[in-house]
Formats: structure tokens, C-alpha cells, sequence
């Protein structure tokens, strides 16, 4: 389960980049980083699975004596949950760049700008 | 072309890294260190059934105030950068066609019960899966289908700013609590524990994980309300 | 177990096709923003396939969710610019 988690996690990283790297759409790149930022999240959670264990969240079916023995690891999920909250703000500041972007050159090619090329 | 050829090579290179890291993983029988730390230690010390949670809003509630600062800054930008220039009055001047019925009335009937429940994902973030963040997430959305309703309605940004400060500065007053009160910055313990799984038990997390509810919910209000504020180019 | 683990590379599979979708530069932005949203959705179903539904439930609240409106703000806006 873990091996298949990561190996989607690694996949999608590839495939986020390579969309990043040859669209020429400033959209499509930050869409494609999305994609690159939902792999990372998936191999982090993998990395914290430990086979045939329950969420770490105690209750009658995970009692406290036994929580050691039966839930996975935690801290990989409490730093998920912090890069997808980070995540879609990064994602709100490259949208709203690229509206700047759009309205100052009336086109969202990546080639267009290239004020600072020289 | 040519580009295209470096781009697969650099990702054929990146992508032996990965297989290198995947072939050397070997997944733990047991839990490590600080994570055993934590599964032992939860349940007496801080009184919260969702370690994750705990760990979140306790163990490592500095980082959790970074978070927040983070997206604080993240939606201040965004309506810096979209606020140059922009006209005042009600939208660009456009006419939009109405919504329709069903989506007003819809609209109506939702709203409130998508504010309870984000209220009650907030409010149980030490009990149950979910928590400040995912509850926050919720209020937007129901801000997000008012917006969608009307796409020319002005939400009221100094009342999102009002809601966002006084969280973030309540926030902050409670963590400095924790080192007067009890054990240090953000230490739970200002209140009982209780028992472990009751409403009112874990300290002050329900507290403090529902003013971080309010601040991410205002901030992903503010960044939807000025992403909908923009004019057509 | 065998039923969890096919379950799990067939969400999988799909989330590697919807995110082939998602950067293929040949069709609509929106629907590369949908299958962008769609790889979130999936990867949150295979988050709570691997216990983590604190994770699970974030992704879907906000990967899937908010992202996909905050594209579709800015795409409604720059209408010419998509087929740059």
C-alpha cells in the first residue's frame, strides 16, 4: 500500500514538472505545480504508513494502552496538513500574479515577458 | 526540441533519484521515537483522542502560528496586488443575466447549515478527524456560494478583517496565557483536561482550534472575494 | 488486504491518468483545471486509504475544493489569454 502511495506520489512530482517545464501557458504551469504539489503531499503521508495499523485518533477502538502497537506514524499528517494549507496560498499568489501578468501584456505566454532578458 | 530533450533528461535524472530513494525504503515495523512519544504521551498530557490535533495545535503550535502568519501575508498580497486601480461601485458595469431560482433559493436554505457545519468540524477538531483548517475551509465555501450566487456582491471586507484580527490577536493572547497560566507559549493546560473524549475536555484546544478556524476562514474569504472582485480584461 | 491493495492502485492508475490530462497542452484550460481537481479528489480517497482521514479531509476541502474556484476566478478574467 505504501510502495503503490509512493510510487503515485513520485509519478505525479515527475509529471507536475515536466508540464511546468514545457507548457508555455502561465496557467497550465500552476496547474501543473498543483499536480507536482499533490504528489509531494502523497509520498510524505506514505512515508508515515506502517502496514495493517488504524489513524491515530484514540477511541473505544484504539484504546490508550494499546495506542502504540496500533496507530500509525502522526507527524507526517500534522506536516501534510500545514504544506496543503501552504499550498493553495501559494497557489492564490501565482493566480494572482498572473492576472497582473495578463493585464499588463494582454497575453499569458511565458515568452512575451521577457523584460528582464538581455 | 532541443529544449524539450533537456527537460526529459533532467526529469530521466530526477527520476533515478526517486527509484534510488524508493529501493532503499524500508517501511518501520514500529513507531519511532518521537512518534511513540506522542501515542503514549497524548492522552495524558494534553486529554485530545485526535493525536494528529494535538499535535497540531500543542505539541507543535508554534509552527501552527507560523502557518497562520503565512497565510495571513499570502492574503494580504493577493489584495494588494489586485487592488491597484480598482473602480469603486458595484461591479464593472456589466450586465449579468440573474441566477437562477433554484441556485437563490438554494443558496438561502445552505448557507447557514454550511457555516454550522464548518462551526461543528471546528469545534470537534480534538475528537474527530477534521479541525481548524478543514472547518475554516468550509466557511469559505459558504462565502464562495454566496459569491457564486451573485457574482456582483460586495462581501464586506472590514468586517473579514475585523473577524481575522480579533481571532489572530485572541490566538496569540491565549498562547501567552499558557506561559503566565501554566507551562509555556500555547501549553492547553490554562484549562481541566476533562476526560478523554468529551466536548469540553483537551484544555483550551477547542478554543484556540476555533479561533484558528475563524482567521483561515476569513483569509480564504478575503483571497476568494478579491479573486471575484477582479474586472474582465 | 488484496482488496484494499487492488483498490489502491486502481485509484492509482486513475489519478496518474487524470494528471496526464491535466498538463496535456492540446485541450481546454478548463478541463486541465477539472483534472487537476480531480487528481486532489482521488489522492484524498488515497489518503484516507492510507488512515489518514485528518489529511484526507483537508485535500478535499481545499486542494480539490477552493483551488478549483480560485482558477475558475482568474480564467473567467483572462478569456483571451487561454489559448496563448
Amino acid at each position: 500500500m505504501a510502495y503503490i502511495a509512493m510510487t503515485t506520489g513520485f509519478v505525479l512530482i515527475l509529471i507536475g514538472l515536466y508540464g511546468a517545464l514545457t507548457n508555455r501557458n502561465i496557467l497550465r504551469m500552476i496547474v501543473a505545480f498543483t499536480v507536482a504539489n499533490t504528489g509531494v503531499n502523497l509520498v510524505m503521508v506514505a512515508v508515515g504508513y506502517l502496514h495493517g495499523r488504524t489513524a491515530p485518533i484514540l477511541d473505544a477502538a484504539v484504546p490508550v494502552a494499546e495506542a502504540v502497537e496500533r496507530i500509525i506514524d502522526p507527524v507526517p499528517q500534522a506536516l501534510v496538513l500545514t504544506a496543503i494549507v501552504i499550498g493553495v496560498g501559494v497557489t492564490a499568489l501565482m493566480l494572482a500574479y498572473a492576472y497582473k501578468l495578463y493585464e499588463s501584456k494582454r497575453t499569458l505566454d511565458i515568452s512575451a515577458f521577457k523584460d528582464l532578458k538581455w | 526540441m532541443i529544449r524539450r530533450l533537456f527537460v526529459v533528461l533532467l526529469l530521466f535524472g530526477l527520476a533515478m533519484v526517486f527509484s534510488g530513494l524508493m529501493a532503499g525504503y524500508s517501511p518501520d515495523e514500529v513507531l519511532n521515537l518521537s512518534a511513540r512519544y506522542y501515542a503514549e504521551h497524548t492522552a495524558q498530557d494534553i486529554g485530545a483522542a485526535n493525536i494528529v490535533t494535538a499535535i497540531i495545535v500543542t505539541f507543535r503550535g508554534l509552527d501552527t502560528l507560523g502557518e497562520v502568519t503565512v497565510l495571513f501575508l499570502t492574503a494580504a498580497i493577493v489584495g494588494l496586488v489586485l487592488s491597484h486601480g480598482r473602480r469603486e461601485g458595484r461591479g464593472s458595469g456589466r450586465e449579468l443575466p440573474p441566477a437562477g431560482e433554484l441556485l437563490t433559493t438554494g443558496t438561502r436554505l445552505l448557507v447557514p447549515l454550511i457555516l454550522l457545519l464548518g462551526a461543528y468540524v471546528f469545534v470537534n477538531g480534538h475528537l474527530t478527524p477534521g479541525g481548524g483548517f478543514q472547518g475554516g475551509a468550509i466557511l469559505a465555501s459558504a462565502i464562495l456560494l454566496l459569491l457564486l450566487t451573485d457574482p456582483l456582491r460586495r462581501i464586506s471586507h472590514r468586517l473579514i478583517t475585523a473577524i481575522e484580527s480579533t481571532a489572530g490577536l485572541v490566538f496569540v493572547g491565549i498562547g501567552l496565557l499558557g506561559i503566565v497560566l501554566a507551562g509555556g507559549f500555547l501549553d492547553n493546560r490554562i484549562l481541566p483536561i476533562g476526560s478523554l473524549g468529551e466536548l469540553f475536555s483537551a484544555g483550551a484546544i477547542p478554543i484556540i482550534y476555533s479561533f484558528i478556524g475563524l482567521k483561515v476562514g476569513a483569509e480564504f474569504s478575503s483571497m476568494l472575494a478579491h479573486l471575484s472582485e477582479t474586472e474582465d480584461l | 488486504m488484496t482488496l484494499l491493495i487492488a483498490m489502491s492502485l486502481l485509484l492509482s492508475i486513475t489519478i496518474v491518468a487524470a494528471a496526464l490530462l491535466a498538463i496535456r497542452g492540446s485541450q481546454s484550460l478548463a478541463i486541465s483545471i477539472l483534472a487537476a481537481g480531480l487528481v486532489s479528489l482521488l489522492a484524498s480517497v488515497q489518503f484516507l486509504l492510507l488512515a489518514a482521514p485528518d489529511v484526507a479531509m483537508t485535500e478535499a476541502a481545499i486542494g480539490s475544493g477552493l483551488t478549483t474556484f480560485l482558477f475558475f476566478f482568474v480564467l473567467g478574467r483572462v478569456r483571451g489569454g487561454e489559448h496563448d
